[in-house]
């Protein structure tokens, strides 16, 4: 937007670019806006107030924003150890990070229950020696979560760590900042933007989660049946049910990423732009 | 490899072969080209994979160049998938509600002809780690069971069942189809599923069978139709000839099920 004002001095856009963008945009928006057509909005108000429509949107935003907290933990030292150090393996380990990001989501859940199912590699001995089983919990959501929406965030804050200047990393070093002063003081607020990006896209990842929770958590109300299970559910039976609480969970995700927009992300990128 | 190890892949094997069920909707059916030329499509409820994949081989043996196309899913996922014009020839569903709401719609040809019945029993883990010998054993604490999702046939029989046995201990999953209740068992990740007789026989040695009383006393009854927007019509009455033929009836008794 503000290039073009800036004057004529680029040019005017070219229609080979223009075209395409405007068809991506159609066919991002379409499936959306017949969504919204198809939708019987005199349902919202019943199944806003229903007692099942809440439980399962509860879950839903507790296990997501919980999946982003275990997400941020972990996902940002790594995404760090990818940016910064140089050690033997590391496009492996890139690559290995990667994996659950093509894996169809439903294999992702089959190979969670191989590892932390009850009879898994890490479950099975969990089970025998202290009675602790991870599937048909809450905590088994989250799990689904974090493992498909992770490598969203570490690629996301990966790219952005690599695309600060690494001359900054060494002039605090000069001025005898310490590496985890320097990540903390220095590499981290210049990535903000890229943080707040790969935030926002686990989060979406996971609120959408359905086919490696629906495998490794299962679906029980309350406990497990978040909305994307939710509407599985009620595709079966009621489509028009299933077409509110898809608008519901469209809405609840808009409104938040309007209220991360005003509150983080202009400060985010003005953080960025100051420098 | 022996053991749990070897439990656990077969059932990986299990679950990835019920991969396509799950991930449900679509995939396959669109990608069908409309110039049939001697393709079949077939839909059917899952618990009848195993019988109409056997009998997908004769058809084909039988109409040489003729190639079946199967997807199995819930019943209740194949009727909507109709409702909204999937191409397919034959609809199967694991009950007659469900056929009933798709041929009022339209798009039945002619009547649904019921061709098996099956019932519900307890599938447990061949080492039965919960020590499961009655229906009435799943509703003991501890004990962690799986049924079929309501809005499909299996888990409406499975609430049926368990509210006539007074059990109130709920369900640790309500999964979406009885292959994902079977898979939960074969895994181990459940002391107990209701699912199908006709499960029990295909997952061979997996899992054993625990009876369930009124199991026998309410049958449900698989229907099979040809449908109203099939591109190959012959092809599908001789679909649902061969079904209900001695054959058909061979392989799915083979298979657990009943004859109507």
């Amino acid at each position: 937007m503000r290039a073009r004002a800036r004057g004529p001095a680029v040019g005017r856009a070219p229609l080979r670019l223009l075209i395409p963008a405007f068809l991506a945009v159609a066919f991002l928006t379409l499936p959306l806006v017949a969504l919204l057509a198809r939708t019987p909005w005199s349902q919202l108000a019943d199944r806003l107030t229903s007692e099942a429509v809440l439980q399962a949107l509860r879950l839903s935003v507790v296990t997501s924003l919980a999946a982003v907290a275990v997400v941020t933990v972990v996902g940002v030292p790594l995404a760090w150890a990818l940016a910064r150090l140089d050690f033997p393996g590391r496009s492996l380990v890139r690559a290995l990070v990667i994996v659950p990001l093509v894996l169809p989501p439903v294999v992702g859940g089959v190979a969670l229950l191989s590892a932390f199912g009850r009879r898994g590699l890490v479950g099975g001995p969990l089970d025998a020696a202290f009675g602790v089983t991870l599937p048909y919990t809450t905590a088994a959501v989250v799990v689904a979560h974090t493992f498909v929406a992770l490598p969203f965030f570490v690629l996301s804050v990966e790219g952005a760590l690599r695309a600060t200047d690494r001359e900054y990393d060494v002039v605090a070093a000069t001025l005898g900042a310490g590496r985890w002063t320097t990540f903390r003081t220095v590499s981290l607020p210049l990535a903000g933007p890229g943080l707040l990006a790969g935030l926002v896209l686990a989060w979406a990842r996971a609120l959408g989660e359905f086919g490696a929770t629906i495998t490794f958590a299962g679906n029980f109300p309350g406990t497990t049946r978040t909305m994307p299970n939710a509407i599985y559910v009620e595709l079966q039976t009621d489509p028009d049910a299933a077409l509110v609480l898809s608008v519901i969970l469209m809405a609840v995700s808009v409104a938040v990423l309007a209220l991360l927009r005003d509150r983080w992300f202009d400060v985010a990128v003005q953080g960025a732009v100051r420098r | 490899m022996s053991g749990p190890a070897a439990r656990v892949a077969a059932g990986v094997a299990a679950v990835l072969a019920s991969v396509p069920a799950l991930a449900g909707c679509g995939s396959g059916d669109g990608s069908s080209s409309r110039a049939h030329g001697g393709t079949l499509t077939v839909l059917a409820a899952s618990s009848l994979t195993e019988a109409f994949t056997t009998l997908s081989h004769d058809f084909e043996h039988d109409h040489p160049g003729t190639r079946v196309r199967l997807s199995f899913d819930s019943s209740a996922t194949l009727a909507e998938q109709v409702d909204q014009g999937a191409p397919a020839d034959v609809l199967a569903t694991a009950d007659e509600d469900t056929m009933r709401a798709v041929a009022h719609a339209g798009h039945v040809r002619g009547d649904p002809t019921v061709f098996a019945t099956n019932h519900l029993v307890l599938a447990v883990p061949d080492d039965n780690p919960a020590r499961i010998r009655r229906f009435a054993d799943i509703a003991r604490p501890g004990v962690e069971y799986v049924v079929c999702v309501r809005s499909a046939p299996c888990g409406s029989l499975a609430a049926t069942l368990l509210r006539g046995a007074g059990i109130t201990a709920r369900p640790a999953s309500e999964e979406v189809d009885v292959k994902a209740v079977l898979t939960k068992v074969r895994l181990g990740e459940a002391d107990a599923g209701l699912v199908y007789a006709s499960d029990v026989a295909s997952a061979g040695g997996d899992v054993r069978q625990v009876d369930v009383p009124a199991g026998r006393r309410t049958l449900n009854r698989y229907p099979v139709a040809a449908l109203s927007d099939a591109s190959a019509p012959a092809l599908a009455r001789s679909w649902v000839r061969l079904v209900t033929s001695p054959t058909g009836r061979r392989v799915l008794a083979h298979d657990g099920f009943a004859a109507p």
